[in-house]
């Protein structure tokens, strides 16, 4: 993404594209744990639909895009009674993480949002951050360190 | 005259029912899941993954035991599977300089930012069999821990040891990419068709190929600049919104090779680069590609002409995927009595017109 200018619009489309990233990583079980049903009342705009996203690369990791290959996605539009837009696209076919990711991101958009980012969004954050740092872990025990041994040549 | 003959659906019908039972296997051994197969399986997943080019990995190893463990039958399927589907887009392209590493080595320089992160490898493995694993129930030493200090962002080797300019650059653009699942594949390709057929083409021919510059067909003396394997942030324009969220992760493995190249009319002495990037962690796989994509860049870079396989577009691209070789290799097993006929009519003929006398007889 382009840099954007900072004004309170911004703000709030850093702020939503952070938990819509959020709820999209979050494993499906996860999220249906934290948010178990019944669901708060809503009307489906577009129901949870399954498809698939072409995933592009970089020639060389940094030069012009490629065509590497497919991922699922569901994707999902949905509203509150009178209330917000919830949107969704997440990766894999489970299309309760999808209305589920949807939903919350239209409760993220209420007065509910300070109750949902609690219940919700920060236990979400904690799993990600551990599961993140519990492979960077791992990856660090094996990195390797070189020592350099003094040969018999030079006195 | 043709004529049309049917037959066979209850032979059909049974086969099928004794495949499932075969499948399933001995009963009194336990059920193989579909979570067994993703999690213990990971690499075969992988596989039908990258060469499926799908990432999905409930729907892989569902194909994994669907096909009874024939991987080019479980990517076969999941070909298949992927043209149920709707195309809502494509996703921006993946910036593998982010990847939170397991893995990331680099052959050609030991010092580089981030360190040598061997990961879950094989390598320096003694390749003895494991009788351990065949006991049940043992869980296995836990992994280690340590600070992972350096690796939340680890740059690309590449990048920073281009200063001195001696390695050719990645080049840039954003133009929208071709996409041989919506256009045939067309020749001349291009570099980044040309990528996308590697991504999805099979291993073990790409491994041949690759073998074979290695021993002198197609000349590409490659050292790995960096391997690395960790997951990656995939991102999508949201139309309804008007700006870009993350949908997911991918794991990735990618492969950077750096060829010594003696410079040509259009290019000077430097070194070049061979790319690699495949689904999942499949590093054998993502070395070859990037050892036949340097291989078939011998034209771009102004090299001499060389009738090696690996440096044939036309070779490469037409025979590196296992689903359209195995569709028309396995479709001659199936019933070709009329053409057959047709065959054994004009032998019968030519042999009767070559030799009259002992036909006659």
């Amino acid at each position: 993404m382009d840099p954007v200018p900072a004004s309170p619009d911004n703000d709030l489309t850093a702020a939503r594209r952070s938990w819509m990233g959020l709820l999209a990583r979050a494993r499906p079980e996860a999220l249906a744990a934290l948010m178990p049903a019944p669901l708060p009342l809503h009307r489906d705009l577009r129901a949870p639909e399954i498809g698939t996203m072409m995933v592009r690369g970089r020639i060389g990791g940094a030069g012009a895009p490629f065509s590497l290959g497919e991922i699922t996605v569901t994707r999902a539009t949905l509203h509150l009674e009178d209330g917000p837009t919830g949107h969704a696209l997440v990766q894999g076919r489970d299309r309760a993480h999808a209305r589920r990711a949807a939903l919350v991101d239209a409760l993220m958009q209420t007065d509910a949002a300070v109750q949902i980012r609690e219940s919700i969004l920060a236990p979400l954050t904690r799993a990600e951050t551990a599961r993140r740092q519990g492979r960077a872990a791992k990856a660090a025990a094996t990195r390797v360190e070189f020592f350099t041994l003094v040969r018999g040549e030079d006195k | 005259m043709y004529v049309a003959v049917k037959g066979g659906e209850r032979a059909i019908d049974n086969a099928h029912a004794w495949l499932a039972e075969e499948r399933r296997g001995d009963t009194a051994v336990a059920e193989l899941s579909v979570a067994q197969i993703r999690e213990q399986l990971k690499l075969s997943v992988d596989r039908v993954m990258a060469e499926g080019s799908l990432f999905d990995p409930d729907l892989a190893a569902l194909a994994i035991k669907q096909a009874r463990g024939d991987l080019i039958e479980a990517i076969f399927l999941i070909r298949a599977y992927r043209t149920t589907l709707p195309r809502f887009g494509a996703t921006l392209p993946v910036e593998t300089a982010t990847m939170a590493v397991i893995r990331r080595v680099s052959a050609t320089f030991r010092d580089v930012p981030g360190g040598q992160v061997l990961g879950p490898t094989f390598d320096y493995t003694h390749r003895l069999l494991d009788f351990a694993l065949a006991a049940e129930g043992l869980n296995p030493p836990e992994a280690a821990g340590a600070s992972p200090e350096g690796l939340d962002s680890v740059p690309h080797v590449m990048g920073f040891l281009n200063r001195e300019g001696l390695i050719e650059e990645a080049g840039a653009g954003d133009e929208v990419p071709p996409d041989l699942t919506r256009e045939a594949l067309e020749l001349p390709a291009n570099r980044a068709l040309r990528l996308q057929a590697l991504a999805r083409g099979d291993e073990g021919f790409l491994l041949s190929l690759a073998y074979s510059t290695q021993r002198g067909y197609g000349n590409t003396h490659a050292f790995v600049g960096e391997l690395r394997i960790g997951q990656v942030v995939v991102e999508a324009e949201i139309p309804e919104l008007g700006f870009s969220v993350e949908i997911g992760e991918v794991e990735l493995s990618e492969c950077e090779t750096v060829n010594q190249f003696g410079g040509s009319k259009t290019e000077p002495p430097q070194f070049t680069r061979g790319y690699g990037l495949v689904f999942g962690q499949s590093e054998r796989k993502a070395l070859s590609m990037s050892l036949v994509d340097r291989a078939l860049r011998w034209k771009e870079l102004g090299e001499s002409h060389n009738p090696a396989p690996a440096r044939d577009e036309e070779f490469v691209l037409s025979h590196c995927d296992n689903i359209q070789a195995t569709g028309f290799l396995e479709h001659i097993k199936l019933p070709h009595y009329v053409d057959f006929q047709s065959e054994l009519e004009l032998i019968r003929r030519l042999r009767a017109a070559a030799t009259p006398e002992q036909e006659e007889e």
